[in-house]
C-alpha cells in the first residue's frame, strides 16, 4: 500500500479509527459539560467524578445485583443523574447569581470527596468489567483489527451526541431550556417551573458523564482515578469548542481525538500535550472558541 | 561589653540546651518512617498494606529494641519528589527518625536518597525499581531491598528470549523507571542473541493505549515488552488483548504486582511471564504470613509488602546486634549480616546497597489451573541472587568492580 508523508496509509486509517473512538469519549463528556455550562453557567469540575461513578455503578450493579451491561447503560446514568439532581437541589442552587468561581470550587470539592471515598473503599488498582458477550470479538478492516466494542462506542456516542443536540437546538423543550438561560424570570412568569428545569438540566448533564463511564468500563480498569486526568482534557475540548456550545463540544471532541491519535504516531511523547497546545492557540486566535459566540 | 558577653552566653546556653534535647528525643525511642504513595496509582502495591506489614514486623520483634519503644511515622508523597524529600528532612530534624522505608516511585526515592546522604539516616528503598539507586544515585545509607530494573529484566527477558521470543518492541512509560527498565531489558535481549526492533514512549497515565499498540504490532516483533507499571501496565495489556495483538505478539510484563494480576483477572493475564522477589504461595512460611496479612487487609501481600516486613525486621536485628541506632554502625552491621526470614533465605546487602537475594520467574496461571483464591502464579525458574542482580557495575563509588 502507498504512503503519505512516509507513513503507510494503513497506519493512517488505523489511527483515524482509533482517534474517532477516543474522540467519542471526549465528545460525550464535553457534551455534558457544555450542556451544564451553556444552560446553567456552572463550571462542573465534578464531571470526571460522575464519569467514574457511572463506571462504578455498572461494575457494582454487575457484581451485586447481576445487572447486565445493556441494563446498566440505562440504569447507571439514571442513578448517577438522580445524585446530580439531589446535589443541584441541596447545594448548587444556593450559588446561582454568585461568581462562577463558587460553583467551580463546590464541584471541585465534590470531585475530591467522591474520588477519595471510592479510593478508600475500592483501592487504587481497580477492577475489570467484562466486555458484553454480544460485542466481544472484532472485525478485520484490512488496515486494522477493530474490536466490535470500540465500533459500538463510536456508534453509541454519535447517536447520543446528535440526539442531545437535536433536543436542545430543535425541540420545544430545548427552546424552553435555552429561554431559561436568556431570561429566567420572564419564563417563570409564563408558568414554567425554572428551578425544576435547572435541576433536570444538571441531572441530564451528569447522566451523560455517567453514560460515558459505563461505555468506558469494559475498555479500561474501573478505578477511582479514571476520571481525574480525563476531565482536564475534556475541559480543554470544551474551551476549544467554545464554552457552552453543544455542537462545538461534539465536533471538537471528535476532531481532537483524531489529532491526538496522529500525534501518537508522529511524536508519541507529546500526545498528552497536543490538546493543550491547540487550546492555547485557539485562545490566542479565537478567544470564544471555534464555535463560541463572542 | 558585659551585655555582649551576656548575649553570647545566652545564645550558647540556648544552643546547648537545644541539642541535648534533640539527641534525647532520638535516643529514647527508635523511629521508623514510611513515605509512600498512599492515595495514587501505586497505593495498592505497598500503601496501607505496607504500613500493616511494618507494624506486624515490629510486633513480631517484640515491640521494643534495646529497651526502647519503636514508633512508626507514615506520610503520603503523592508521587512528588519534593514532598517525599522534605518530609524525610523534617522527620530527621524534628522527630528523631532512625530509619526510613521508601515506597513506590523511583523519582521520589532518588530525591530521598540525597536526603539520606546528608542526614545520615538509613533508607531502605522498598517500592522503587530504578537500578540507578545502587549505581549513579547510591549513598552510604541506601539499601535497595526488594527488586530493581536489572533483576526484573534478567528474569523475565531471559526467560522469554530463551523460549524463542527473539525480536522485541517496547511500550515504555516515559519517565526514569520506564527508560531504565527498557534499557535493562534491551541489554538482556541482545546478550542472548535477540533483537530490539524499537520502542514507543508513552506518557504516564495515558487514557488509551491502542494507538501505541498498533505501532508495536506493525513493527513485526514477536514480543511486546511492557516497560510500565500499575494502571498503565493493566490498561495496556487489556487493550492488547482486545485488539487481538496478544495473538500475534507475546506480551512480557517487565514489572507486574500480584494486585495487578488480581485486577486484570486470569482470563486476561494468563500465560504472562513476570519476575517477582516474593510470592505468598511459595512455602509454608510465606503462606502463613499471607494468612495473617489477609486477615487484616483482605488481600494477599505483594512482594513490596512482604519486603517492608522483612526490611523492618532486618533493621531491628541490626540495631539489636550493634546495641545502638548509630547509623554508621548499623549500616556496617547490615552489610555484614545474612538475611534469613520469610522474605528470603541467605540474602545479603552488597557494598553498593543492593540486597542480593533469590528472584522468581513466574507464569500467570490460566483460569482452569487456578485452584483457590489468589492462586495466580506457577514457578518457571528460581534465580540465584547473583544471576538476578548481576555483578557490581562500578558506577557507585562505594563499590569497586
Amino acid at each position: 500500500m502507498s504512503e503519505i508523508f512516509g507513513i503507510p496509509v494503513a497506519v493512517i486509517l488505523g489511527q483515524l479509527m482509533l482517534g474517532l473512538v477516543n474522540g467519542s469519549f471526549y465528545a460525550l463528556l464535553s457534551l455534558g459539560l457544555a450542556v451544564i455550562f451553556g444552560l446553567m453557567g456552572v463550571v462542573n469540575f465534578a464531571h470526571g467524578a460522575f464519569y467514574t461513578l457511572g463506571a462504578f455503578a455498572a461494575l457494582l450493579g454487575l457484581q451485586y445485583f447481576g445487572i447486565n451491561y445493556w441494563v446498566a447503560l440505562l440504569v447507571a446514568p439514571l442513578a448517577v443523574g438522580a445524585v446530580g439532581v439531589v446535589i443541584e437541589r441541596l447545594l448548587l442552587r444556593r450559588l446561582y447569581g454568585l461568581d462562577p468561581l463558587y460553583g467551580l470550587l463546590l464541584t471541585f470539592g465534590l470531585a475530591l470527596i467522591v474520588e477519595g471515598s471510592l479510593h478508600q473503599v475500592f483501592g487504587a488498582t481497580g477492577q475489570s468489567y467484562p466486555v458484553p458477550e454480544s460485542l466481544s470479538g472484532g472485525v478485520n478492516l484490512h488496515f486494522m483489527f477493530l474490536p466490535l466494542y470500540r465500533g459500538w462506542v463510536i456508534l453509541a456516542s454519535v447517536v447520543v451526541c446528535f440526539g442531545t443536540w437535536f433536543v436542545i437546538e430543535r425541540t420545544r423543550l430545548g427552546a424552553t431550556l435555552r429561554a431559561a438561560t436568556e431570561n429566567a424570570p420572564l419564563l417563570q412568569a409564563f408558568g414554567v417551573n425554572v428551578p425544576l428545569l435547572k435541576a433536570a438540566t444538571y441531572g441530564g448533564g451528569v447522566a451523560l458523564a455517567a453514560l460515558a463511564g459505563v461505555l468506558a468500563s469494559p475498555v479500561v480498569l474501573v478505578n477511582s482515578h479514571m476520571g481525574t486526568s480525563l476531565v482536564i482534557v475534556v475541559f480543554a475540548v470544551v474551551v476549544i469548542g467554545g464554552m457552552g456550545s453543544i455542537l462545538g463540544a461534539i465536533v471538537s471532541g471528535l476532531a481532537l481525538g483524531v489529532i491526538e491519535g496522529f500525534t501518537k504516531v508522529i511524536y508519541p511523547e507529546a500526545s498528552n500535550l497536543v490538546v493543550f497546545v491547540i487550546m492555547a492557540l485557539v485562545l490566542i486566535l479565537r478567544p470564544a472558541g471555534l464555535f463560541g459566540r463572542e | 561589653m558585659k551585655t555582649r558577653i551576656l548575649g553570647i552566653a545566652t545564645v550558647a546556653i540556648c544552643l546547648g540546651m537545644a541539642s541535648p534535647r534533640a539527641a534525647r528525643a532520638a535516643g529514647e525511642q527508635v523511629v521508623i518512617g514510611d513515605i509512600d504513595d498512599m492515595s495514587g496509582v501505586y497505593a495498592d502495591v505497598m500503601g496501607a498494606g505496607g504500613i500493616e506489614a511494618i507494624n506486624m514486623a515490629i510486633a513480631d520483634f517484640g515491640g521494643t529494641v534495646l529497651g526502647k519503644k519503636i514508633t512508626v511515622l507514615t506520610a503520603d508523597h503523592q508521587n512528588k519528589p519534593d514532598i517525599g524529600a522534605s518530609k524525610f528532612r523534617e522527620w530527621a530534624d524534628q522527630n528523631g527518625l532512625t530509619m526510613l522505608l521508601g515506597g513506590s516511585n523511583t523519582g521520589v526515592n532518588i530525591a530521598m536518597a540525597k536526603v539520606a546522604a546528608v542526614k545520615k539516616v538509613p533508607l531502605f528503598n522498598i517500592g522503587p525499581g530504578g537500578a540507578s539507586l545502587t549505581n549513579e544515585d547510591c549513598t552510604a545509607y541506601s539499601v535497595h531491598y526488594v527488586y530493581d530494573t536489572v533483576s526484573l529484566a534478567n528474569g523475565t527477558a531471559t526467560a522469554i528470549v530463551n523460549a524463542g521470543g527473539k525480536s522485541w518492541f517496547y511500550l515504555t512509560a516515559d519517565y526514569a523507571f520506564g527508560t531504565q527498565l527498557q534499557a535493562a531489558a534491551s541489554k538482556v535481549v541482545e546478550t542472548h542473541g535477540g533483537r530490539n526492533l524499537g520502542a514507543v514512549r508513552v506518557p504516564l497515565g495515558a487514557a488509551d493505549f491502542s494507538s501505541f499498540l498498533l505501532q508495536a504490532q506493525s513493527s513485526g516483533a514477536q514480543v511486546l515488552g511492557l516497560a510500565n507499571a500499575g494502571t498503565d501496565f493493566s490498561n495496556s495489556l487489556k487493550a492488547a488483548n482486545e485488539f487481538g495483538i496478544t495473538q500475534k505478539m507475546k506480551p512480557a510484563a517487565l514489572l507486574a504486582f500480584l494486585t495487578d494480576i488480581h485486577s486484570l483477572g486470569l482470563k486476561t493475564a494468563q500465560g504472562l511471564y513476570l519476575t517477582t522477589a516474593w510470592y505468598w504461595d511459595l512455602n509454608p512460611e510465606t503462606r502463613a504470613f499471607g494468612k495473617r496479612f489477609f486477615a487484616k487487609i483482605n488481600r494477599e501481600p505483594t512482594m513490596d509488602q512482604a519486603g517492608a516486613y522483612s526490611a523492618t525486621l532486618t533493621y531491628l536485628k541490626a540495631v539489636k546486634a550493634v546495641g545502638t541506632t548509630d547509623s554508621d554502625k548499623v549500616m556496617a552491621e547490615l552489610k555484614k549480616m545474612r538475611i534469613n526470614d520469610l522474605f528470603t533465605k541467605d540474602g545479603f546487602i552488597r557494598a553498593d546497597g543492593a540486597m542480593i537475594h533469590d528472584m522468581y520467574v513466574m507464569q500467570v496461571k490460566s483460569p482452569q489451573e487456578s485452584k483457590y483464591p489468589w492462586d495466580y502464579y506457577k514457578l518457571v525458574k528460581k534465580m540465584s541472587g547473583a544471576e538476578a542482580f548481576g555483578p557490581i557495575t562500578g558506577l557507585c563509588p562505594l563499590a569497586r568492580k
